[in-house]
């Protein structure tokens, strides 16, 4: 796979006014519909507080939870899988698939199963697996990758979404009308609920104390998906699971409020074991995948492990300047936005994305929205850090990966220049003679200039100016 | 190979995870939420209505009266209900039978048939509910072995039954007053209004996989 670049992709999606019309106007009515939710300043304060205490709690005891976990998804009948790296995930599943002898599955929401990749693995194997959240089912019919956590179509219009679905769906009708469009999803996936052998759903929040998935969402696919076929796989990555039931009702209340701006979503879907003696419906099998893939790593690190406080609401892309304006895609990364920009990294790698970390203003918009206060500024600069780190030995995967020898030397240089007066003075009465002489169409100065006028050095030094004017110099 | 990563995966966790002072969590800002059962109705009501739910009043022996009504003239062939349970059995009791306008009464099992094909072919189904939670507008449903999971989810039309005494402020207290912890059913729902998405340029529109119209009767 060839490098990812941010700051290359951005740079042509910035240049798309379509997608950038389609884009700011969502997030301008996602951040009015947040707000909207968040009008007593003092209840969003304590809430949040609440909420990352919870979260906090959660990570702190994150192994004794997970072993609760499993023992009480085991008494209620769910069985349990673990697995270190996405490919082991991929191939519980399949397993488990091929044990049932499933050969179709429908699918809910899931970031996780975007991460692994399920879908592809899955074709490959022969596997049918289809999206069923409206906004999934499109970019898998287009082929796309989700530009957004919460709204994973967000990048398309109304007549981009028509256009395809005419052309990917038999028999479908050209129609811009967006109930119609629903309808004809609706008759397509009903069918497939009806006779898939496989129910594949992500998990919002796992219950350790009572051995319970709970399932956040307004459609009505993921209650299907996990009730209609015969096997029920959830997938999770480890730090999802929380301690107490009474610990959800807030982080529910944050998510969708913080997400979408609603009270609550249309349902909230609660498993805690697989269909009972005498039940009718639901699947005969419920199986729970933990997925490891770099969160043990970032759990032990006192800084970054706030990372995964995260409950992936969306809110901090809704509020960022720099998503708003190049869309999701540009990051080239399962997560976008701010989220993604410090997530990513610690996941794949600094030497995979280093880039992210430093695609960001630090305007701090983010960190004011987030339901669960992660400090993604201040995550974003030790990333950056790490990325530049000298030595490399830290706990942060491709750290030092950033590092350019000629940039530490600038750098090893203006620090010497400052310590000093006698250098600091000479150097600076120099470059006013002749810094203006420096080519602004040649590297370096021209990564500035092709988008900004060249600054240019005044005739006097701040300290000759000073002087003239009588300021005693010490 | 479970065996092998799980233990991999604690063993990482059990020497990376930094032990930390323990965390207090202060839950008095959903807690202090109390209103009186006026209110809460009225605050259920507005939630519910906010998001294209119907809802209706109606006298404690009323109800069935008042489905009739609700349902005379909508040209309904079936009423998917759930027999032995209490709103099964009260429908059965007081059903006008003989009026032709109304929807004939449809038991949710049949012997040997897959509840999934009946279900799926329903236009309509009735159930009955756990409670309600008058801060978010959502019904609570514990589905059961004689009122299956999928009643309030396949057919286009949902009607439910609340009784307006079991309306709790949140839904932390309802599970805290409940004791839902001590023993979860197979599925616990929250149902806040029809079935929705806006996942087409923020469009929203109902009724895409689940119940496009829900009706909740409220008996006092
Ligand atoms: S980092 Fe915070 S704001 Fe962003 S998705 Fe996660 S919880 Fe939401």
């Amino acid at each position: 796979m060839s490098q990812a670049d941010f700051r290359g992709a951005a740079s042509v999606a910035v240049g798309d006014v379509q997608l950038r019309g389609n884009f700011r106007r969502a997030m301008d009515g996602l951040m009015e519909k947040r707000a909207a939710q968040f009008t007593d300043a003092d209840e969003e304060g304590r809430l949040r507080a609440l909420g990352e205490s919870i979260r906090s709690r959660s990570l702190a005891r994150l192994p004794e939870l997970l072993e609760k976990l499993e023992a009480s998804c085991k008494r209620n009948g769910i069985q349990v899988h673990w697995a270190e790296t996405t490919a082991d995930a991929n191939q519980t599943v399949m397993d488990i698939l091929k044990n049932r002898g499933a050969r179709t599955l429908v699918k809910g929401k899931s970031m996780v199963s975007e991460e692994m990749e399920l879908n592809h693995f899955l074709e490959a194997e022969g596997i049918e697996a289809l999206e069923s959240d409206l906004g999934e089912y499109i970019i898998q019919l287009a082929g796309e990758m989700p530009s957004h956590i919460v709204m994973p179509v967000i990048h398309r219009n109304t007549g981009q979404i028509a256009e395809l679905m005419e052309q990917k769906i038999e028999g479908a009708p050209y129609t811009e009308d967006a109930d119609e469009l629903c309808q004809i999803a609706r008759k397509v996936l009903r069918e497939k609920f009806y006779r898939a052998d496989a129910g594949v759903s992500g998990v919002n929040f796992a219950v350790a104390e009572t051995g319970t998935l709970c399932l956040v969402e307004n459609e009505g696919n993921g209650r299907m998906s996990t009730t209609a076929p015969r096997t029920h796989i959830a997938v999770m990555g480890i730090e999802k699971v929380v301690e107490h039931l009474q610990d959800v009702p807030p982080l529910l209340s944050l998510l969708t409020r913080s997400a979408t701006g609603q009270h609550i979503t249309t349902y909230f879907n609660m498993i805690s074991s697989p269909r009972r003696p005498g039940e009718v419906d639901g699947p005969e099998e419920v199986h729970l995948v933990l997925l490891d893939n770099g969160r043990s790593r970032i759990v032990s690190d006192p800084e970054l492990k706030a990372t995964l406080r995260c409950i992936r609401c969306g809110a901090c892309m809704n509020h960022c300047p720099v998503y708003t304006r190049v869309g999701g895609h540009a990051y080239q990364a399962v997560i976008p936005g701010p989220i993604g920009k410090i997530l990513t990294p610690q996941l794949q790698g600094l030497d995979e994305r280093g880039d992210l970390p430093f695609g960001s203003t630090l305007c701090n918009a983010c960190v004011e929205v987030c339901p669960v206060k992660i400090p993604i500024v201040e995550l974003l600069l030790r990333l950056r850090a790490e990325a530049n780190s000298p030595t490399g030995d830290s706990s942060v995967k491709g750290s030092g990966a950033k590092r350019d020898k000629t940039e530490a030397l600038l750098w090893s240089g203006w620090q010497r220049m400052h310590a000093s007066g006698k250098l600091y003075n000479s150097l600076s009465r120099v470059l006013a003679k002749t810094g203006n002489l420096a080519p602004g169409f040649m590297p370096p100065l021209s990564g500035w200039t092709a988008t900004r006028t060249k600054p240019r050095f005044a005739s006097q030094t701040l300290h000759q100016l000073a002087r003239k004017r009588g300021v005693p110099d010490e | 190979m479970s065996e092998q990563h799980r233990s991999r995966i604690m063993e990482r966790l059990r020497t990376g995870v930094p032990p930390t002072a323990p965390v207090e969590s202060d839950f008095s800002v959903i807690s202090e939420k109390q209103w009186p059962l006026s209110e809460r109705l009225l605050r259920l009501r507005q939630r519910l209505e906010s998001v294209n739910g119907r809802v209706h009043e109606c006298g404690r022996d009323a109800w069935v009266a008042e489905l009739q009504k609700l349902l005379a003239g909508r040209k309904l062939k079936a009423l998917m209900y759930a027999p032995g349970t209490e709103v099964g059995d009260e429908l059965d009791e007081s059903w006008d039978r003989s009026d032709s306008a109304l929807p004939a009464l449809l038991p949710a099992l049949e012997p040997d048939t897959d509840i999934r094909e009946r279900v799926f072919q329903a236009e309509a189904a009735v159930t009955g509910t756990l409670g309600g939670i008058a801060d978010t507008g959502s019904l609570m449903l514990w589905p059961t072995a004689k009122e299956p999971r999928l009643m309030s989810l396949a057919p286009p039309l949902h009607i439910a039954l609340l009784d307006a005494d079991r309306i709790y402020n949140t839904f932390w207290e309802a599970i805290n007053q409940q004791r839902w912890a001590e023993d979860m059913p197979t599925n616990a729902l929250l149902i806040s209004g029809p079935s929705k998405t806006a996942d087409i340029e923020q469009q929203l529109s109902y009724g895409v996989h689940g119940p496009r119209e829900l009706i909740v009767l409220i008996r006092s």
